[in-house]
């Protein structure tokens, strides 16, 4: 897994203070700022289609950052991160629609179901480790999805079920101009959350987990309580970017949470960059934009001899699927401390451009 | 109580198990070689009965030389896997190799998706007659040969690892690579000679399955439904892996009679294996047959 921080020679850091801090330099924050700005303004200028696009590298950011938490800080393996999403998603349909709690206060309420679930599978997970525990919630997988395809009284049975449109005081947030800004208020929401707690003692404790357990625990690190809490975490984000996902589509179908969301949670924080936090958001965007670019180049290509010969148009969802296959692969080959390794190189190049080693 | 089905369903369940049980031991065995958690072995069954199929349909040979080149054609995938994919990533995280197996999979079953189709194909038939009458129980004729190269497969398994040289070697990479490799074994011809014979024996039943229930993509469920067996069995344990295959198969069915006859949930069948898989790792993580991981620190 990647070292942390690529901290050039000649930056002395005295204080804990200055070594906590989320921006290092005076130009990180306002780079943060200014995208932070052009995001708001994104709405005003790109049309359905791009935005759409947005909307879903949002919630799936959301749900990838939990499971880097789990993955890339603590060093669990989790392969049924996208039973807990569809957990969250029915959670907070369920809860709006049988109980009149209002949207808004159902998508944190979702989170909080879905941590519930994610500490009773994370409970054998404080007895696992590796790959034992990959396989354990690889059965959670097919065990909640099973769970999904048979309570009807909770998600609707194979029919699915209708979620509401977000909504404060009566004003819908139900078209995708809209409702980009409420997945922009939850992405930079938990993402300094996120940051925030790995700059506490939970959240070192969690990386001392991943890098030795047995140090960890001489140095009074609980085990068995920062793994189950470490489970509970990443199953919180998976439900809150499961409940964004509900009312965004506003429906939800049993169909959509398979094992292939699973592994392509997994191929956004592999391909971002384990254990890194802006890493997570720059795999999810390649994530969702890679079985995208296949429709663009199948579209490109159409009519000609190449298109007739393999039948790209037709066969468009098997092509998308074996593009996320390949880009993880590759990026593991090639890549494997992911993007913001990347990232931080390039920074590094620029910084010392004339005189590159 | 309906003791005919039931019995019936027991000796299904351990025709079945018998072929989980052989690709749960080519599983094992290349954990055992490599220390690689292979989760595209259902895609070698995928990948070996789409090839069979295409060779009998296409170019009409007979079933044996077909699975001839089936074999030929597997050994080869299996060692170029091995050594452009898998070599590269020795020494890494163990969830850099889960997910580069997983990778593959996913890659692998979208390509035979789109090469051969979704729709399942039925293999040309090869037996005269379909099912056979054995102690008042309707057997096909199918799933006797199935019993019969898994058995012969088990055997051979057995002997290669107990009495041929490169089955020893392969022993000895195993229980400790420097030793091995002090003691003049390659331990790369291990890693890709492993992955050959896996790809080869989890491509026979890849082919039976075909047999019985025509090739789709459904036949790489059987790389998942692996898990449970081998966790049964203990991760490192080939005879716990055959013991482990014919357990979930015996209760795959068995659940189906259950269901079928007093609890009318349906779907038991898929799901059952994996509550059992979470109630061993709660209980008895390493298995029945496994090594324990002592940590000395």
């Amino acid at each position: 897994m990647a070292t942390q921080s690529l901290i050039p020679a000649g930056d002395y850091r005295t204080t804990y203070a200055a070594d906590t801090t989320i921006f290092p330099t005076a130009g990180s924050r306002y780079a943060v700022w200014a995208g932070l700005a052009l995001l708001c303004l994104a709405p005003l200028v790109l049309d359905r289609y791009w935005l759409s696009l947005l909307i879903q590298i949002g919630y799936f950011a959301v749900a990838a950052l939990g499971l880097n938490i789990l993955v890339g800080f603590t060093g669990q393996i989790s392969i049924g991160h996208a039973a807990f999403f569809g957990f969250g998603a029915f959670a907070s349909a369920w809860l709006s629609n049988n109980y009149g709690i209002p949207v808004f206060f159902a998508i944190p309420l979702a989170g909080v179901m879905t941590t519930a679930v994610g500490l009773i599978f994370g409970l054998p997970a404080a007895r696992l480790k590796g790959l034992y525990l990959a396989i354990a919630t690889l059965a959670a997988q097919y065990i909640l999805q099973d769970f999904f395809a048979r309570a009807n009284w909770f998600t609707g049975g194979v029919a699915g079920t209708a979620a509401d449109a977000f909504s404060i005081f009566g004003f819908a947030f139900d078209t995708d101009h809209r409702y980009f800004y409420v997945v922009l208020a939850y992405l930079v929401l938990t993402f300094v959350l996120a940051t925030n707690l790995m700059r506490s003692r939970d959240g070192r404790a969690l990386v001392a987990l991943r890098d030795h357990y047995l140090s960890a625990e001489m140095m009074g690190i609980n085990l068995t309580r920062y793994r189950t809490l470490s489970f509970g975490l990443s199953a919180f984000f998976a439900g809150i970017g499961g409940a964004l996902y509900a009312h965004y589509l506003q429906f939800v179908s049993v169909e959509g949470f398979g094992i292939l969301l699973s592994i392509q949670f997994l191929g956004m924080i592999i391909i971002g960059g384990l254990g890194s936090i802006m890493g997570t958001l720059m795999g999810t965007a390649f994530m969702v934009l890679v079985p995208e670019a296949m429709g663009w180049i199948t579209d490109a290509v159409r009519g000609s001899a190449l298109d007739r010969a393999l039948s790209l148009k037709d066969n468009l969802s098997f092509l998308r699927e074996m593009a996320i296959g390949l880009v993880i692969v590759l990026f593991l080959m090639f890549e494997p401390d992911g993007l913001a390794h990347r990232w931080r190189q390039i920074k590094a190049y620029w910084k010392l451009y004339p005189f590159s080693h | 109580m309906n003791t005919h089905l039931l019995l019936q369903l027991v000796v299904n369940g351990l025709i079945v198990g018998a072929l989980y049980g052989v690709v749960a031991m080519s599983f094992v065995l290349i954990y055992k070689a490599s220390q690689v958690v292979n989760f595209a072995q259902g895609e070698f069954l995928l990948i070996g009965a789409w090839v069979c199929w295409w060779l009998l349909t296409t170019y009409q040979l007979p079933f044996l030389v077909g699975m001839a080149v089936t074999f030929a054609f597997m050994l080869v995938f299996g060692i170029a896997l091995q050594v452009v994919v898998l070599r590269p990533l020795i020494g890494e995280p163990i969830i850099s190799v889960i997910m580069v197996t997983i990778g593959l999979s996913i890659f692998f079953q979208a390509l035979c998706k789109w090469l051969f189709g979704v729709f399942a194909q039925p293999f040309p038939p090869i037996f005269q007659t379909q099912s056979v009458q054995i102690l008042g129980l309707e057997i096909q004729t199918v799933y006797l040969m199935s019993l019969g190269i898994s058995v012969a497969m088990m055997a051979g398994f057995a002997w290669f690892f107990q009495y041929s040289k490169h089955g020893l070697a392969m022993r000895a990479t195993a229980f400790n690579q420097q030793v091995a490799q002090s003691l003049g074994i390659s331990v790369r011809n291990v890693f890709a000679m492993a992955w050959a014979i896996s790809a080869v024996v989890s491509s026979v039943a890849g082919i039976v399955v075909g047999i019985v229930n025509g090739v789709s993509s459904a036949l790489s469920l059987y790389g998942i439904k692996v898990f449970p067996a081998v966790i049964l069995g203990g991760l490192d344990s080939v005879v716990g892996a055959v013991i482990g295959g014919l357990v979930i198969g015996v209760l795959e069915n068995v659940a189906q009679y259950v269901d079928g006859q007093y609890l009318h949930w349906g779907n038991l069948y898929e799901i059952v294996p994996f509550y059992v898989l979470v109630v061993i790792l709660m209980i008895k993580p390493y298995g029945l047959f496994g090594t324990r991981d002592i940590e000395r620190v």
